[in-house]
């Protein structure tokens, strides 16, 4: 996958910039604030159809116009491709391949594969299970299609089973044959999802691992578990014994809406233990794995998208990542950094070719 | 949306009307009105009595719950069909759907909807006692789910199964080639024809 020119009009805080990009690494220089990050959001754009940090889409309209217009050459299996998306305020907006409409924004979404490394993936280790989950989820649909079928299928017979029981615990009059039928909804759907999502994390762990230990340099041991009550005991028999806890609450207390990740760093939980550098690092490991998901399973090499990633990393850290990131296993990169002097330096020793584009206040000098 | 200003109150009476309709905005319902206003006056009470006529005289099948312009439809009181074969669906819309097929001889129950306790319906709402009945009394010996492939149609297969499984009656369900999510009037005649003849035993989809 290769994005070879991008033109960006009214884009959050950048006017204009019409660049073209090396197929090697391209990074964008400047300070904070300078829109560096926002031409990682453009490129993300157009391969989601929306931005990875504002789903409003009117607030990514330039502050004083009222339309923005992204539009991507791409290069994908020798073919051209390219990508136009125009948001105009209160108007549904346009997405087009080769200046045909798509009739759904969810026939492009997938088209143009890319992989985000930012800061915020760090919130992967910190945070509540739920992101967890969507991290399974957002990986396992990208080569899996009918996985979200089942999970939209899940969430909605949850909704159904929790009404049900909310009803039968204000009532008092308990249907347990209509349970009973909703539950074997829950437990059919409920367990495809678990083997999925066993299998995929089986499949995850030495892509992970790898990329972990080329990083931080080898001496830490890691671990993945993947925790649910399905791998405990059979689904419909714990529904049935949490049957009386659950008509008193209300909900459903057991099901794979409950799984989560364990993540584990030299046998001690890297949430609790681990310094920043060794929890960006798996963050990162985490989202390489993704990369390494999307490439086999779609037989292309995603755009990958580094923003911001020296920050926290010691810089043997930093620059065997970069290290890694340069090696033929990826393909085009573009990153952002603050600091010009110093990623000329480290991008020289990559020995990939690259180019780099300075950003000030929304426009890009060269 | 701006307002609109009505140069009289009966006009809006009537544009109120015709925008509670399912897909029909003020905008639209002011043209209709308009329109409406042009036509003959015979031609316009013409319409509203042929509405308030069915409202009132349309009554639903005593014995499968269709529409019909008597206690007992067309369908259930022809003697050419099967009567001992039951074809279960959500709605009206759906019997209309599989007759167009003309891959089927047996009669319908239309249950007047699927569970989905999130709507707030359940069992109760449903129109199940004269399947019930029927089945009792050994006037039928299959019944046929036809019910869309979504969570709540499934429910309330599984739900009718467990119901009537101790009871002699064999169960089947219409061969499901068709996606998670379909409702019956998306699918094409010939591949829900061809479904119908293909139907299966319900337990062994389970
Ligand atoms: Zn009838």
């Amino acid at each position: 996958m290769l994005l070879e020119s991008i033109n960006v009009l009214n884009y959050r805080n950048i006017t204009q910039s019409d660049l073209t990009f090396s197929p090697g690494i391209n990074c964008f220089v400047g300070d904070n604030g300078a829109g560096k990050t926002n031409m990682l959001d453009a490129i993300y754009y157009l391969s989601f159809c929306k931005s990875f940090f504002n789903s409003i889409d009117s607030q990514n309209i330039k502050h004083d116009e009222n339309f923005f217009v992204l539009q991507g050459k791409y290069e994908k299996n020798n073919m051209k491709e390219e990508i136009y998306c125009g948001v105009k305020q209160n108007q549904k907006k346009q997405f087009k391949r080769n200046k045909k409409e798509y009739p759904k924004l969810s026939d492009h979404i997938g088209f143009i594969p890319l992989v985000f490394i930012s800061p915020s993936d760090e919130l992967l280790i910190m945070d509540g299970s739920e992101i967890r989950r969507k991290y399974m989820d957002g990986v396992i649909s990208q080569y899996d299609h009918y996985y979200l079928e089942l999970i939209i299928r899940y969430s909605r017979i949850l909704l159904q089973r929790n009404k049900l029981l909310k009803d039968m615990a204000q009532s008092g009059k308990h249907d347990l044959s209509l349970l009973e039928a909703i539950d074997l909804q829950l437990v059919n759907t409920g367990n495809l999802i678990y083997n999925k999502r066993a299998t995929f994390i089986n499949e995850l762990i030495p892509v992970f691992e790898r990329h972990f230990t080329n990083i931080s340099g080898g001496k830490e041991k890691v671990e993945i578990i993947y925790k649910s009550h399905l791998s405990l005991n059979n689904f419909k028999e714990q529904l049935i014994q949490n049957q009386k806890k659950d008509l008193i609450l209300g909900y459903t207390t057991i099901g794979i809406h409950k799984d989560d990740l364990d993540f584990n760093l030299n046998n001690f939980q890297l949430k609790k233990e681990g310094s920043q550098g060794q929890k960006k690092t798996f963050a990162i490991a985490l989202k390489l794995a993704q990369f390494d998901f999307l490439a086999t399973h779609q037989n292309v090499k995603p755009i990958l998208l580094l923003d911001d990633i020296f920050d926290k990393l010691d810089d043997k850290r930093g620059s065997s990542l970069l290290k890694l990131v340069a090696e033929d296993h990826f393909n085009q990169i573009f990153l952002t950094h603050t600091n010009k002097l110093n990623i000329e330096t480290i991008l020289n020793v990559t020995g990939k070719q690259f180019k780099i584009f300075e950003v000030s206040n929304g426009n890009i000098i060269f | 949306m701006s307002v609109l200003h009505f140069p009289s109150r009966l006009l809006e009476a009537s544009v109120n009307e015709f925008s509670k309709l399912p897909g029909i905005g003020k905008k639209t319902a002011l043209r209709l009105v308009l329109h409406l206003l042009r036509q003959d006056k015979t031609d316009v009470f013409q319409f509203s009595d042929t509405i308030r006529l069915m409202r009132e005289d349309v009554k639903y099948c005593r014995e499968c719950n269709n529409i019909s312009d008597s206690e007992i439809c067309d369908i259930c009181t022809n003697v050419h069909r099967d009567h001992r074969i039951v074809c279960v669906v959500e709605s009206v819309k759906d019997v209309m759907v599989i007759e167009n097929t003309q891959q089927y001889s047996g009669v319908y129950h239309v249950l007047g909807g699927v569970i989905s306790p999130m709507d707030g319906i359940g069992p109760g709402d449903l129109f199940i006692d004269s399947l019930e009945k029927k089945i009792e009394n050994d006037q039928i010996d299959e019944i046929i789910f036809a019910l869309p492939t979504t969570m709540e149609g499934d429910t309330t297969n599984f739900y009718l199964y467990k119901k009537f499984e101790k009871k002699p009656v064999k169960i089947t369900t219409i061969a499901r080639g068709v996606s998670i999510g379909d409702e019956l009037e998306f699918i094409d005649e010939v591949t829900l024809g061809r479904s119908l003849i293909n139907r299966q035993l319900f337990e062994s989809t389970l």
